[in-house]
């Protein structure tokens, strides 16, 4: 932090040339070559924990957090360079190159397999941040994880997902981020599962998986349309197709690409209705939920928004899918938050905030606001991460994951006590705190696109801007309202639990502190009409034209930062109002008052029942006992057919073996002895028959040398 | 006169020895087969000798040879037909037949 | 030559008799069902080839045939036939089953086309020329100068053979003593 500290000024000084030579980007250097170490250095180092973890002195722990430090370190370096001179780069290896027809002759005409790595404003963000926050929660997780059994596993997988997810954020092509897209989700898949003995962890596990998958199959479908109509599937070229005007096939299909594209976004990023998954996820570690279902994993739906952002950005191409991406991203939003509010297991109500805080990210998007949605993206990991640590540090006392088990934990465990309340006011969005920024930045640009020259106002729909600001400022109210409940039955009142909490050990807390670090100075890099560090270090990137498409607040929009403000403390109040003191009746806390809204939410909408009875019980009974009948019916048919058929074949040639075969050799033996037999009656004994035969064989031998010579003569 | 109908003479006495030597029974038969056999060599002898017209009547005396080993081999060949017979009690060749396997 | 050549010569008329005569009686040697028949017929058999040798004009070889052959070996053959109490009548089978005899005949009778083929093709026309009879003189010149070797060889096998005639023949000298006793 101190670190930080000093070079702010350098930073400063130099964001000013940088704002100003936006132009200037730098494409080339060491640095940037090398960075294909990237991703790789966690993919290898996967391998290396996995054949010689166990050996080691830390059982593996060494390699992970070194792989995520070797990342933090090149993402920071990266990330100030960016700042000074923003730096667009992309390095790449030909894998495979398939002579194809493309639909649009203006980029090649063959399908080129590559494996690369950008760096450009996006991927530094995300290197910073991944590499950050995973350094943080891998030392958080040595302590959290001390005594498990599949320690090395753990890490193992842990570090496989950080691989994953730089493959994912550096690709420079569809195809590639795809690769890196399955390898999170396998992650997910393995740490969910980490506690597998308990069921529900493994069901989760797969719940997670599958709902993914759903969404993954439409993420091909989309990749599919976009590359082939556009004859590559590299971002480069696709954005080239873009800037080139419509009437290209790309903007033909560009609207069911873009929907397809979306809902693979929908599932990675848990958007209403694939947003089943997260809440069960917290079956898994801490750490886990920590870092992949806050920070990262479940980010990289927004994060692909944003690299096809001028797909749904310029006129004539998926631009109307915006309508979608902000409807399902304002319902988001909204509902996920209210569940929150019912929630006993500390680690639900972050995942249903999280699921909430990511709707803001994609209604950001959706209403055009590219840099205010990334921001938010980058303080939310440090602020959520804190909190989920910090949850985890409650837990790992307390050895229960629900808040009727805790209470006045501030007296026992101090620095979780007061590093997690900086969270939470970061995450209500309380000036100067990080949260505030992000999401005034939202807010304000959700009031632009309703505005004059805004997008929604451009495409008649005005009322729609008014709608989703409304509902975002609700939202903040929800957000600190359910927070507050969260910290007041956690950290005050009387200890309802049986043991003896005691504060978690430095190992764990200091990451807590570094975080909230993060979280009170992550926001100041980007404060409107001040700095634009983030803007403009987010911006350098490969499509030329395309800042014109977004809204820059000169300066800092009064009115929405004023409402938000008082939207965020009255959630505050009213909840200190309930929580604080009133503290005798429980139901009155959970309820407060609304009966007949109490058991929807704690149903969640009946959104999973739906699922369990519209999709899962369906599929279970009826088609897995098809599946069954005709495995057993059909498929062992023919396996029967088969050991029947080798059953007919074995008699038969043991039938020829029998017969055939011994026959031959008997009756090569039968030969023989008849031979014997009929030869031995020459050796009679009788002379008289010698002298016949030698008399014979003498006349045959001169006749023919006669016969011979007479023929020759 | 010609040679060969002497020599086709003495073949046809030579193959009915052959024939007797190969078919009887009675051991002392065989051995007048054999005296046959020899008495048609004798017959070739003395023809060529007529034929060549020898100054030294080389085919004669041969034949004269002939005669004396004939009457030799005779002699030895009865003795030893004597002496099978002292063993088995019968001169039938049939039954001299320890060769056999 | 043709054959009223062969027919005008009177030597082969003679020929073909005595020829004939001794064919028949070859014949009768090796089928004859009686032994002492067939030793007669052998005596026929050597008659005939004393006269074609008188016919050839070898006179000592042809009485030396009549005296040595006839003479003593025929004879000879008719005490080895007593002395082995040889079936004499007709019940007895003298020559082997018929199958042996067939074969017998094959081979003999290729034998016998081989070397009348043979003959016959090599010399065709060739003819022995009646001239006069050897003289006994020149024979026993011949024998005692040219050939007294082989003469002397002869004389020793006739040795062998009566020795070993007597050894093989005589009993056993234990077994006579003990005869005796």
């Amino acid at each position: 932090m101190s670190v930080f500290a000093a070079l702010a000024p350098l930073v400063l000084a130099t964001a000013e040339e940088g704002a100003e030579h936006a132009a200037d980007l730098t494409t080339s250097g060491p640095l940037l070559s090398a960075a294909w170490l990237i991703p790789v250095v966690p993919m290898v180092l996967t391998f290396a924990i996995v054949f010689w973890g166990k050996k080691l002195p830390y059982r593996g722990w060494e390699l992970a957090v070194g792989s995520m430090g070797f990342v933090a370190l090149y993402g920071i370096v990266l990330f100030f360079m960016n700042m000074s001179q923003g730096i667009t780069y992309e390095g790449s290896v030909t894998l495979a190159e398939i002579g194809t027809q493309a639909l649009g002759d203006n980029v090649g005409s063959a399908l080129v397999f590559e494996w690369g790595w950008m760096v450009d404003g996006l991927s530094i963000m995300m290197y910073f941040v991944v590499g950050v926050v995973g350094t943080l929660v891998f030392v958080y997780a040595k302590g959290y994880m001390e005594g498990d059994a599949r320690y090395t596993w753990f890490f193992a997988s842990f570090t496989l997902f950080g691989g994953g997810m730089l493959v994912l954020v550096s690709a420079p092509n569809l195809i590639q981020l795809i690769v890196g897209w399955e390898l999170v989700g396998v992650a997910s898949w393995l740490l969910i599962g980490h506690y597998w003995e308990d069921h529900d962890a493994s069901s989760s596990a797969i719940k997670a998986f599958l709902t993914n998958k759903i969404a993954d199959a439409a993420l091909f479908i989309g990749a599919i349309i976009v590359g082939l109509s556009v004859g590559s599937f590299r971002f480069t070229d696709i954005m080239d197709v873009i800037a080139s005007g419509s009437g290209s096939p790309l903007s033909r299909f560009a609207f069911w690409g873009g929907v397809a594209i979306f809902i693979g976004a929908m599932g990675k990023s848990a958007q209403f209705p694939l947003h089943v998954w997260l809440p069960d996820a917290m079956a898994g570690p801490t750490p886990v939920s920590a870092l992949m279902h806050a920070a990262t994993m479940v980010t990289a739906g927004v994060y692909l928004i944003a690299r096809m952002f001028p797909f749904y950005a310029v006129d004539g191409f998926a631009d109307e899918v915006r309508w979608v991406i902000i409807a399902v991203g304002t319902l988001t939003l909204f509902l996920t938050g209210l569940i929150a509010l019912v929630q006993d297991d500390i680690k639900k109500v972050l995942a249903y905030s999280t699921l909430s805080q990511l709707g803001y990210m994609v209604t950001a998007m959706g209403a055009g606001a590219y840099t205010a949605g990334l921001f938010h993206l980058f303080t939310h990991a440090f602020f959520k991460a804190l909190l989920f640590l910090g949850a985890g540090s409650v837990i790992h006392a307390v050895h229960s994951n629900n808040m009727s088990d805790m209470g006045g934990l501030r007296r026992f465990m101090p620095k979780t006590y007061s590093t997690f309340v900086i969270g939470a006011l970061a995450l209500a969005g309380i000036v100067p705190l990080a949260g505030f920024w992000s999401k005034d930045e939202i807010l304000a640009s959700i009031r632009f696109a309703g505005s004059a020259d805004g997008y929604t106002v451009a495409q008649g729909g005005a009322w729609l801007a008014d709608f989703v600001l409304v509902v975002a400022i609700a939202g903040a109210f929800v957000t600190a309202f359910y927070m507050t409940r969260a910290v007041s039955l956690t950290f005050f009142g009387e200890y309802k639990g049986d043991g003896h909490p005691h504060e978690s050990p430095n190992v764990m807390t200091y990451p807590l502190v570094a975080l909230a670090g993060f979280s009170v100075v992550a926001g100041l890099i980007n404060i409107p009409g001040v700095t634009s560090l983030f803007t403009d270090g987010v911006g350098a990137r490969f499509f030329a034209g395309f800042h014109e498409l977004e809204h820059h607040a000169e300066s800092l929009d009064l009115g929405v930062a004023l409402i938000g403000t008082l939207a965020a403390a009255a959630g505050i109040l009213i909840g200190y109002r309930i929580w604080f003191e009133d503290k005798e009746t429980q139901r009155a806390r959970d309820a407060f008052g609304v009966p007949l809204l109490y058991p929807l939410l704690r149903r969640k909408y009946y959104i999973d029942d739906a699922y369990f009875y519209g999709v899962v019980k369906p599929l279970r009974e009826p088609v897995a006992r098809g599946v069954d009948w005709f495995n057993g019916h059909v498929i062992d048919l023919v396996v029967n057919g088969a050991g029947f058929l080798a059953r007919a074949a074995g008699k038969l040639v043991y039938l020829f073996d029998q017969r055939a075969l011994d026959g031959a050799i008997n009756a090569s033996a039968g030969i023989t002895s008849f031979g014997g037999g009929r030869l031995r009656l020459l050796q009679s004994g009788r002379v008289q028959q010698y002298a016949t035969l030698l008399l014979a064989g003498t006349v045959l031998l001169v006749a023919g040398f006669v016969i011979y010579n007479g023929l020759t003569t | 006169m010609l040679i060969s109908q002497f020599i086709v003479l003495g073949a046809g006495l030579f193959s009915l020895g052959v024939y007797g030597v190969l078919t009887r029974r009675n051991a002392v038969l065989i051995l007048l087969s054999v005296e046959l056999m020899l008495a048609a060599v004798n017959i070739n002898m003395v023809a060529f000798d007529a034929a060549w017209g020898d100054v030294l009547a080389g085919g004669q005396i041969f034949a004269l040879f002939i005669i004396a080993v004939a009457a030799a081999e005779v002699g030895i060949g009865l003795a030893i037909v004597l002496l099978i017979f002292r063993n088995r009690q019968s001169a039938n060749v049939d039954e001299l037949d320890l060769l056999k396997l | 030559m043709t054959l009223s050549d062969w027919a005008g010569t009177p030597e082969n008329w003679v020929f073909l008799v005595i020829g004939l005569g001794m064919l028949f009686a070859g014949f009768r040697v090796v089928t004859s069902p009686n032994v002492v028949h067939a030793v007669l017929y052998l005596v026929a058999a050597l008659g005939g080839t004393a006269a074609l040798f008188l016919l050839l004009g070898a006179e000592f070889v042809a009485w030396t045939v009549v005296l040595v052959y006839i003479g003593a070996v025929v004879v000879l053959f008719l005490f080895g036939i007593m002395i082995t109490r040889a079936p004499v009548g007709r019940e007895v089978q003298l020559s082997h089953p018929i199958r042996v005899r067939v074969s017998a005949a094959i081979v003999a009778f290729a034998l016998f086309v081989l070397l009348a083929a043979s003959v016959v093709g090599y010399f065709e026309d060739a003819v022995v020329a009646p001239s006069a009879a050897t003289r006994t003189d020149d024979i026993g010149q011949a024998m005692f100068e040219r050939f007294v070797m082989p003469f002397e060889v002869v004389s020793i096998v006739l040795l062998a053979a009566l020795i070993g005639g007597i050894v093989l023949a005589r009993r056993d000298p234990t077994e006579e003593s003990e005869a005796l006793r």
